[in-house]
């Protein structure tokens, strides 16, 4: 008789040696079902105490969970690390082909420590790991053309993922990234910059396995219960539609669109660089993840003009997302939709979060445009609202800094303000640089109190919008409620469910995900187990430093006037305050 | 019946129909697939969708050296497992690549055109034809 196949297998890699070997860990993925919960348990394991990000101890962990390959939309990869950004946890998601492909090779997680001598990328067939010789690819300018060797040297086509870094990542600019499958990345926090003082260009994974299951009718049944609802039920209609771009005009008419580095809040051209437009003048094509019919990336066609020669032209294909609008198009200034898709081809070029970018360029325009820094240090570049070829132009300079301004600038925002000055208008949160959404004190305190300082932790925006521009709330109840999303959302990002699936991955339809495959059902019990692992990241936090105390809140964001429940700095302190005595003491006790 | 790639280009590369396939045997993942879907040169160039077009004179049928494969009526092939010994010679004979692989078993996995990864495309790339 057959029975269901849960993930087991560990694969640990040391790259100073170049050796390997797959552990089985059955009590890890049956307990913690995989993704964030396998990863934050590996990270404590491995990441010896307060180690320098850049160490070669510090581990790379990827981690899927056991719904991978088996139910749709459950196909994000986890990593963690310890953060070269904000010196603490590292976590970051990203879809794309990475987790089926670690799924169809039989790897639940993957650990990777050491240092190679040369630069390297990994092909992964199966359970068999080649190190294979990167000297070539390193220093490549485009990351793009990174993907497309290493496309042509490796088998499997379509059932692999490639994960590579840019120049960005090679010299360890603590918010690169590392990008896979061209248009989905491990965004934030700096994964790139620890691939990068690895010697690790890339690490490519391709299998085929097949995924036994006990009873195959209640399977069948269930996956299109699930498949329907995300295709036919409103739920993923703004995903697939405009994709996550729609949020530009509304955040915009509720005036919770961070513009200009926050100076304001509403942006007078949004209308220019809306979903609706991009979709109108440059959506080219749209893309999914592997295993979720939602198709939510999409891509605009850039067509320019080579200025030197007529009937010459180069078409790029770019991805764009709400969030590089706002970091890289409205914080800039940026009106027009070509201007910002360039800002964004030359992020993905060099492999950096478009965040962080956004968030440093707008400090530096504002700290520049008051006097702060110098003619001398900008070196050539007119940092000035919506000109974004002089962008264009810093981002290089970011990354190959020809002084010491830029070298401080490409250690965040955070770094860069407390040396140059400006902290009040340096947007950051626990150093890591904001999200756009200000729209009220849940958003903000979901970035200080959220263990990746993302607003993906616990969509603080949401509670913003839907319940504080009605009425008011205390800041005992703001902290209780981001707290407890954040603790369900680890069940979500543990089985790797998207967020964006938050609402089809209902409780009910999780607890059903995991009794057919003979995991723990019942829901008190697994809405515990979130609660365990939110502990658990901030147990390694406070361990690696982190103190509510000496959390700093830009003034900006209470100077901007919030869209919805008015607040101060002291609001703030008090819900840290109280947030701080709730994860320390009481949580694990509710 | 037979199935028909409609559109490429509104293909998203989300391969359910893939998993669609695997699925119809009763067990998860891609290993049992017998649709292929990848990028073409690069998920920016868009997706190839590789469905067996159910010849009427199979070349994979005729390079099969034990007779495992018989063309069917109306087009397309059935395999014989216990005939097959895992040559490869009709995957090197189908020139669209659709004969898939079974790495397990060691054995072709064919399409049989019952058109049940038509109902899991989300964009209409696929059809099930007379």
């Amino acid at each position: 008789m057959k029975k269901n196949e849960l993930l087991k297998k560990i694969l640990y890699i040391n790259l100073t040696d170049k050796s390997y070997e797959i552990k089985h860990r059955e009590d890890l993925f049956q307990k913690y079902i995989g993704g964030s919960g396998v990863a934050i348990n590996l990270l404590n394991e491995e990441c010896p105490e307060e180690i320098d990000a850049f160490d070669e101890n510090n581990p790379i962990i990827f981690s899927i969970g056991n719904l991978t390959g088996i139910f749709p939309i459950a196909s994000k990869t986890v990593s963690m690390f310890k953060s070269p950004l904000t010196k603490n946890l590292g976590e970051s998601h990203a879809g794309g082909r990475s987790a089926i492909a670690m799924r169809m090779a039989d790897i639940g997680a993957i650990v990777i420590k050491g240092k190679s001598d040369i630069p390297i990328y990994l092909a992964i067939y199966g359970n068999k790991v080649y190190f294979r010789d990167a000297t070539t690819l390193w220093g490549m300018k485009s990351s793009e053309v990174v993907g497309k060797i290493i496309r042509e040297n490796e088998n499997f086509a379509g059932l692999r993922t490639i994960m590579r870094i840019g120049r960005a990542g090679e010299e360890k600019i603590p918010f690169a990234s590392v990008i896979t499958e061209t248009y989905r990345h491990f965004g934030r926090l700096g994964l790139g910059a620890v691939f990068g003082s690895k010697n690790l260009k890339a690490i490519m994974i391709a299998g085929k396995h097949e995924i036994q299951i006990e009873n195959s009718k209640k399977y069948k049944n269930l996956y299109d219960e699930i498949f329907n609802k995300a295709t036919t039920s409103e739920m993923m209609k703004k995903y697939h539609d405009l994709g996550t771009p729609q949020n530009v005009i509304p955040l915009n008419e509720l005036k919770a669109l961070p513009t200009r580095n926050l100076q304001s809040s509403y942006f007078e051209t949004a209308e220019n660089i809306s979903g609706e437009n991009f979709a109108k003048h440059h959506l080219g094509r749209r893309l999914a993840c592997a295993h979720c019919p939602v198709a939510c990336i999409h891509i605009a066609a850039l067509r320019e003009p080579y200025t030197n020669e007529p009937y010459f032209y180069k078409t790029s294909m770019i991805s764009y997302d709400y969030e590089l609008i706002y970091s890289l198009g409205t914080m800039l200034g940026i009106s027009k939709s070509n201007n910002v898709l360039k800002i964004i081809q030359s992020v993905e070029e060099v492999g950096i979060d478009g965040m962080s970018t956004g968030v440093i360029l707008a400090w530096a325009t504002e700290a520049y445009k008051k006097g702060i820094i110098t003619d001398n240090q900008v070196d050539g570049v007119a940092f000035e609202w919506g000109e974004y070829a002089e962008y264009i132009k810093a981002i290089d300079k970011i990354i190959n800094p020809p002084n010491k301004f830029y070298k401080d600038l490409s250690k965040g925002v955070y770094y860069a303000s407390r040396k140059y000055g400006g902290n009040d208008y340096a947007l950051s949160f626990g150093k890591n640089e904001m999200p756009g959404y200000h729209t009220g004190p849940a958003a903000y305190l979901g970035f200080m109190l959220g263990a990746r300082h993302s607003h993906l932790d616990s969509g603080g925006y949401s509670i913003d919008q839907k319940i504080l521009s009605n009425k008011s709330l205390t800041h005992e109840e703001i902290v209780d409620k981001l707290i407890e999303e954040e603790s369900w959302r680890q069940i979500l990002s543990s089985l790797v469910v998207c967020f964006f699936a938050r609402k089809i991955y209902s409780e009910e339809v999780v607890s059903k995900c995991l009794g057919l495959l003979g995991c723990e059902d019942e829901i008190d019990k697994i809405k515990n187990l979130g609660i365990e692992i939110y502990k658990k990241k901030f147990d390694f936090k406070f361990r690696e430093g982190f103190d509510f105390n000496n959390m700093e809140i830009p003034k900006r964001i209470v100077e901007t006037r919030s869209p919805t429940m008015k607040f101060d700095k002291k609001f703030i302190q008090k819900a840290l305050k109280y947030a701080e005595e709730k994860i320390k003491n009481n949580i694990s006790k509710e | 019946m037979k199935l028909k790639v409609v559109d490429t280009n509104r293909c998203v590369g989300c391969q359910n129909c893939m998993f669609a396939c695997s699925r119809r045997n009763g067990n998860a993942g891609l290993s049992n697939s017998s649709i292929g879907v990848k990028s073409d040169g690069g998920m920016e160039n868009g997706f190839k969708v590789i469905v067996c077009r159910a010849c009427k004179n199979p070349p994979c049928a005729r390079a099969c050296p034990t007779e495992a494969l018989t063309p069917k009526e109306g087009g397309g092939v059935i395999l014989d497992k216990a005939k097959c010994i895992g040559c490869r010679a009709c995957q090197d004979a189908c020139i669209i690549d659709a004969v898939f692989w079974d790495e397990v078993h060691s054995k072709p996995v064919i399409c049989i055109q019952c058109g049940y990864c038509v109902d899991y495309c989300p964009h209409d790339i696929l059809k099930l034809e007379k």
